[in-house]
């Protein structure tokens, strides 16, 4: 045996820490191996596709009216996002005009749907930066209270399928306005708790100012969207900049941060839950009495051959549907271009140089949606 | 030679086995009903409701899930180092209830009386991050040798402010006859019969308090067994009764460092009125000892429990760094300024100013630190409007 010249008896590995698909904190089937230096991450590979089902695929087997329960299952934290996404494409594609009452209703239901799942967000979050459970369970509390609301108008917690193409199943309840109040008290309520429980906390700070830091310029080229791309200061909001439904017609302003750390990326999302409130107060006083769908609408919609790109604001960036169509009532090609799938690409950039509790805290304030992600 | 217990002569050996069983069955009935309580308190905090299925209002559930424990398979991974993964818990339990001995409960109530009583603490309880470094060496699994060198590193690092802030109080006890300075936890408790140690110590009581709550692995410092990060670190490949051994002996721990505070610090069993009212009847003294004692120590757990269910965790380096860098400087400050006061002669409330001054910089300190500005990442120096931005 040849004797080890002292090089060789120290030299140093480095050690690879597999992160998921089972871990707590990976937000669903995620899975990323850590190459560390002692606590230093030095390395990160993401591997994601564990919840690919194919739902794009699905789609182009099923009627434009079913494919809009695919899009509940592929972004299931922000439904009423991803459907509306989607019937926008084929409406547009199908020459369909939707009545006035139909769209502010959907508005709302979208900005509720933001509430909802960046309450899920800060719930998430805390629990990541490592508070037992209460911001989670505040968070919950909240959001539990916009999920009954969802579950009177469509029936369902979950999978609403509530937008059709031309406008809503069907009417809302006849008390949806008095709930549509109760639910805003409650979150306005909720957000301040959360500001005070997270936003104030000193350590909270101290775990999230100066993490994760993205700049803008990389925020762009990744192809970062949402709230996170607006955290690195890019004023980049599709509800502005890209006009659908009646977001001219409220007034709300666009949150962006300036570090593109993790806390403003918590922060931005915070406040621009107070927006969403203010755009949902406007709606309602533009909500007025009328039909819910056009008068004329084919039993079985047909689109003429084309192809169009159409996107929303999603609570985690830019949603968008890409769909092809050869004239007949299925999309011929159906592309989900998901926020969170651009979003996670910036993990390693984001991630290398930091310790390995911060890689969990940085997955957590992207805010990742898995069954989005693999679609 | 013979011990005594109630005023029964028995045998010596019979006597240390008659009270190491009382501490070793009394410890297990308190720990079931501390894991109760943080489980009630924090649902409360989470506006849950905790357990209540188990026997009335749930008070059943923790023998439940000790009985469960045992009936457990006792799990061992197969790459993992027999002896070093299966003798791990003893080493994190055994020390932990070796305290015990030491802990005054109420006036001549304790298992021994100890010259040393406060060093014999101090050193036994510090034994137990071995056991946390062999679990985490043994089971060859990567989390848990993470948790382990996390357990390792902070274990030394808050011993140290944990060991001196007791010190800087054992400096000043001052004892009949003009005599100062005093490891005996008998006696360090009488002499708070008027005024307890945290009015004259206040910021040896705050790095106590803080450094209590990493020795423990409590949050904010609760990074070796970081839940969302190492999930459970050193112990997660332990099972059964193993597991539960590492429990009961988190659980010991956080009463016995409670107690410690409780003697130390809030003025045990003595303050206030303890002797005097032990004085006009002994049984009703007793007692009355006893639930200061339990209520002194109670309220530093309920303290625990409130910070676990509000705060987050902290990061490896910054919980490194506030030890070092700001509660062990500290701390050498405050015995420093004991030790010239005891030097000099000075009066009492030169203790008072210097800690109370150590305690306002302690706050100081932490603000600076959390609200200094953030670093900003390079933006490109012409700016991206007009390109990214439409």
């Amino acid at each position: 045996m040849v004797a080890n010249t002292p090089e060789q008896e120290f030299e140093t590995r480095e050690l690879l820490i597999n992160m998921g698909p089972q871990h707590p904190s990976t937000h669903g089937v995620f899975r990323m191996v850590l190459g560390v230096d002692g606590e230093v991450v030095t390395d990160v590979v993401p591997y994601i596709g564990y919840m690919h089902r194919g739902a794009e695929k699905l789609c182009e087997t099923m009627d434009f009216r079913q494919g809009v329960g695919y899009m509940d299952r592929t972004e299931y934290l922000a439904n009423f996002n991803a459907e509306l996404s989607y019937v926008l494409a084929v409406e547009r594609l199908a020459g369909i005009e939707v009545p006035e009452r139909a769209q502010w209703i959907r508005m709302i239901l979208c900005e509720l749907n933001r509430l909802s799942s960046h309450f899920m967000f800060t719930g998430a979050f805390g629990t990541d930066v490592g508070v037992f459970g209460t911001a989670f369970v505040y968070s919950f509390r909240e959001r539990e209270v916009i999920l009954d609301l969802f579950e009177e108008i469509t029936g369902d917690r979950l999978m609403y399928a509530y937008f059709r193409p031309g406008g809503l199943a069907w009417e809302v309840p006849e008390n949806f306005e008095t709930r549509v109040h109760e639910v805003l008290l409650s979150a306005r309520h909720g957000i301040r708790e959360m500001d005070s429980l997270l936003t104030e906390n000193e350590i909270f700070l101290a775990r999230t100012k100066g993490v994760g830091a993205i700049s803008a310029a990389d925020a762009v080229d990744w192809g970062m969207s949402g709230p996170s791309l607006r955290a690195s200061g890019v004023p980049l909001d599709l509800r502005r900049d890209d006009p659908y439904l009646y977001y001219p017609q409220v007034d709300f302003d666009v949150i962006t941060g300036e570090a593109g750390d993790v806390f403003d990326r918590y922060h931005v999302r915070l406040r621009e839950m107070r927006e969403s409130v203010r755009i949902i107060e406007q709606c309602m006083e533009h909500l007025s009495d009328g039909p819910i769908l056009p008068e004329r609408l084919p039993r079985m919609l047909r689109t003429p051959p084309g192809e169009i790109y159409e996107r929303t604001e999603a609570p985690r960036g830019e949603y968008g549907i890409y769909l092809v169509s050869r004239g007949g009532n299925r999309p011929y090609r159906l592309k989900v271009r998901s926020a969170c799938f651009s979003n996670l690409q910036a993990l390693r950039d984001m991630t290398i140089g930091h310790y390995v509790a911060d890689a969990v805290v940085i997955l957590g304030s992207i805010d990742i949606v898995l069954c989005e992600v693999d679609r | 030679m013979n011990g005594d217990i109630f005023g029964l002569e028995i045998n010596i050996w019979l006597d240390a086995l008659v009270r190491l069983g009382l501490a070793v069955a009394l410890m297990t009935v308190v720990v079931m009903a501390l894991i109760y309580l943080e489980r009630k308190v924090i649902a409360r905090f989470q506006q849950r409701l905790g357990p209540t299925r188990t026997g009335p209002a749930g008070i059943l559930q923790s023998p439940a899930d000790a009985l469960k424990l045992l009936g457990k398979e006792d799990l061992r991974p197969k790459n993992a180092d027999p002896w070093v993964f299966e003798l791990a818990p003893y080493f994190v339990f055994i020390p932990i209830f070796l305290v015990f001995v030491a802990i005054p409960f109420a006036f001549d109530w304790q298992i021994r009386v100890l010259e040393l009583g406060l060093l014999y603490v101090l050193a036994v309880s510090s034994i137990n991050i071995v056991g946390w470094v062999m679990a985490g060496w043994g089971s060859d699994n990567r989390y848990a040798m993470l948790g382990a060198l996390r357990a390792a590193a902070q274990g030394i690092s808050y011993e140290l402010p944990l060991v001196l802030a007791l010190v800087a109080v054992a400096m000043v006890v001052s004892l009949p006859g003009d005599v100062r300075g005093s490891l005996n936890l008998v006696e360090i408790v009488a002499e708070q019969g008027h005024i307890p140690y945290i009015v004259w110590q206040p910021l040896a009581f705050a790095i106590f308090y803080i450094a209590m709550l990493a020795e423990l692995n409590r949050t904010p410092f609760d990074i070796p067994v970081g839940e969302s990060e190492v999930v459970g670190g050193p112990f997660v490949e332990y099972s059964g009764i193993r597991w539960s051994m590492f429990f009961l002996g988190e659980y010991t721990a956080l009463l016995l460092l409670s107690l410690r505070g409780a003697a130390v610090f809030l003025g045990g069993w003595a303050w206030p009125l303890g002797e005097e009212v032990a004085d006009q009847n002994a049984a009703l003294g007793l007692l009355y000892q006893f639930t200061l004692t339990a209520a002194k120590a109670g309220v530093l757990i309920f303290t625990i429990f409130w910070v676990r269910a509000t705060m987050p965790r902290l990061r490896v380096d910054q919980l490194m760094a506030f030890s070092w860098k700001v509660l062990l400087p500290l701390t050498f400050a405050q015995i420093a300024a004991n030790g010239l006061v005891l030097v000099y002669g000075w009066p009492d409330v030169v203790l008072l100013a210097a800690s109370g001054g150590g305690l306002v910089l302690l706050a100081v300190i932490i603000d600076r630190a959390v609200r200094r500005p953030t670093p900003r990442p390079g933006l490109p120096s012409g700016g991206l409007e007009g390109e990214a931005v439409r």
